[in-house]
């Protein structure tokens, strides 16, 4: 018995590009709002569980998952990151991670603070929606020299609804947030939230997978992400689902010069549309490092 | 073609296409959407596909998934068809992962899936060629904590084959409802061929007594790949690497020994409808399948044949 073959597609850009001003003009749709959860549709309501669903299942083998499928490039790009942002260069700072449950980014803060700077006042509030992933972040600072002291603390909170008494207004000098924005229902939403905690000339940065834009290597990325990556989870993690969720969500995120447009919208002011300007481009546009100031 | 084919009309069999886009990339997991699937009295995967529930799950019908590489529409619920290079790393990566975590059932089961090949196909046309495996293939049965009934079960006498299963599940404290369902096989028949495999694993265990531990398991594997063909026993036999030399010596000594030559006498095991024959007596179902008892000391005790009052 044959199964029918799906009708082959036009090429991945064109495709993407149609299907991400189809999301932008769905989600104004008061009734009834939706949004991507990968190349599903959902109702805005329910993108938060079914995210939460999916860390809660990665959480585990989050840092195994991200060394094998990325074959431990993410390393890279997270330490181009933070030292593209300097913290501690210029006296101690305070520094919200956002969705950086497993403590990445903060811990990579905290280290060039101390090593370049010897500054070992500057402190991070590691913030993450999924109380799962925070657990892996506190154990692996476990580990580390900044367990138990002030520099770093954990907080269970959603980025779009940062708790006003908890997170005042102008309180941080720096907010990053890392390989997570993208899973959030609302981004905007996020951005005015990150607009409203930090103080005035503070920075913010962001680090996310981004599009290609050289066909070749585009083709390559692509053939990479939906073949090597589900098996990859399949295999490691034994959870397909989450790892194609997490491709998926990668090819429905806005373009560089679209998210340096919605930065903009949010208040902050950035560099020109152009890599080198209001975003850095990491390998061939894989990742991307998106930075804005507020005035 | 396949017996199920020829019996459902092609206007059907089209339309169960449409209704399961795109099964692979939902999150059957997160909506419970296996649990339905184990639930199905006797239904074959054709039927639960043509089933209106197949898409009830969908939160959002009137968008269809856009996938950047276009793949074989699923054929039934939970397939995930591959390409043959996936197919490839998967099977080299279940497999090494069933090594290095042996409790991993879902690779040990990706494994058997991928290597596959053709004893599926052979498997399929020995049991269309008696009369009881016919049967199966129409019918498809399942077997699961729901399609059991275990008072009946538990009320059959001492000797019978399904007092011995029952028996066995308490003394090895398992369910019929662990078993990983078929992913990666694209014909839904074979598919339930490799399902109905899956299933009656338990069965066999439950006909000779073995317990779950390592190396009763690898015993059986090896009776499997002499009385079935499926390369991933063969395979598997590799984690008696793992095994302590006393233990593995054993294996390799006593054991292997027997399956071979009661898994070549014996006849096809798939070809057994197991659900007519709960109530068969379990020494009289040995001699007509062609098994023996393996050698002692991997197996629970047998029931005492004097009924106490």
């Amino acid at each position: 018995m044959q199964a029918t073959r799906s009708i082959r597609l036009p090429r991945k850009l064109s495709v993407c590009r149609l299907i991400h001003n189809h999301h932008i003009l769905r989600s104004s749709d008061p009734a009834g709002r939706t949004t991507s959860f990968g190349f599903r549709t959902v109702p805005e309501e329910s993108k938060e569980s079914l995210v939460k669903g999916v860390f809660d299942s990665v959480a585990s083998k989050y840092d195994l998952m991200n060394d094998a499928s990325s074959l431990g490039v993410h390393r890279l790009w997270k330490d181009s990151f933070v030292d593209t942002l300097k913290p501690g260069r210029k006296g101690p700072l305070r520094c919200i991670d956002v969705a950086g449950g497993t403590g990445d980014i903060a811990l990579r803060i905290l280290d060039h603070a101390r090593e370049n700077y010897a500054d070992r006042e500057t402190t991070v509030d590691i913030v993450d929606i999924n109380a799962q992933m925070l657990k892996e972040g506190f154990m692996r600072f476990k580990k580390t020299m900044y367990h138990n002291t002030p520099q770093v603390s954990f907080h269970e909170a959603n980025a779009q609804e940062l708790t006003a008494s908890q997170f005042k207004n102008d309180s941080y000098d720096l907010y990053t947030i890392a390989f997570g924005i993208r899973n959030c229902t609302s981004i905007p939403a996020v951005l005015s939230e990150a607009y409203r905690v930090l103080k005035p000339g503070a920075t913010f940065a962001c680090l996310e997978f981004s599009k290609v834009n050289n066909p070749l290597l585009s083709t390559l990325y692509d053939q990479y992400s939906f073949t090597v990556i589900p098996l990859l989870g399949t295999i490691l993690a034994g959870d397909r689902n989450s790892y194609q969720y997490l491709v998926e969500s990668i090819r429905k995120f806005p373009s560089q010069p679209d998210f340096a447009q919605m930065i903009r919208d949010a208040g902050f002011s950035t560099g020109g549309d152009f890599d080198g300007g209001a975003w850095t481009e990491l390998w061939g546009g894989i990742a991307s490092i998106h930075t804005g100031v507020k005035i | 073609m396949s017996v199920i084919c020829t019996s459902f009309p092609p206007i059907i069999r089209v339309g169960a296409h449409s209704l399961m886009k795109p099964m692979y990339s939902s999150y059957r997991r997160i909506h419970g959407w296996n649990s339905v699937i184990n639930t199905s009295q006797a239904r074959s995967f054709v039927a639960l596909a043509a089933s209106p529930r197949s898409s009830s799950h969908a939160t959002n019908r009137n968008s269809r998934s856009v996938h950047t590489n276009a793949r074989l529409q699923p054929a039934y619920p939970g397939h995930i068809p591959l390409t043959p290079f996936e197919t490839g790393v998967l099977a080299v990566g279940s497999a090494l992962m069933s090594l290095i975590d042996t409790r991993r059932a879902d690779m040990v089961a990706a494994c058997g899936e991928t290597t596959a090949g053709p004893t599926l196909v052979k498997l399929r046309d020995t049991m269309l060629e008696s009369p009881e495996g016919r049967r199966i293939l129409k019918e498809m049965p399942r077997i699961n904590s729901q399609t059991l009934d275990w008072e009946k079960l538990r009320s059959l006498s001492e000797n019978t084959f399904g007092r011995a299963y029952v028996r066995w599940l308490d003394a090895c404290k398992v369910t019929p409802d662990s078993r990983e369902p078929v992913h990666y096989i694209d014909d839904p028949e074979l598919a339930y061929v490799m399902q109905r495999y899956r299933e009656t694993h338990d069965l066999y265990h439950a006909l000779f007594g073995f317990k779950v531990s390592a190396l009763p398991e690898l015993a059986l594997k090896a009776f499997e790949f002499t009385n079935l063909g499926f390369p991933m026993t063969a395979l598997s036999l590799g984690a008696s690497i793992r095994l302590k030399s006393p233990q593995r010596a054993r294996l390799w000594g006593e054991f292997i020994p027997w399956a071979a030559r009661c898994g070549s006498h014996a006849r096809c095991l798939l070809t057994v409808y197991w659900e007519e024959r709960w109530g068969q007596d379990l020494d009289e179902m040995k001699k007509e399948f062609g098994v023996w008892d393996p050698p002692a000391g991997l197996t629970i005790p047998r029931a005492s044949r004097i009924d106490f009052p």
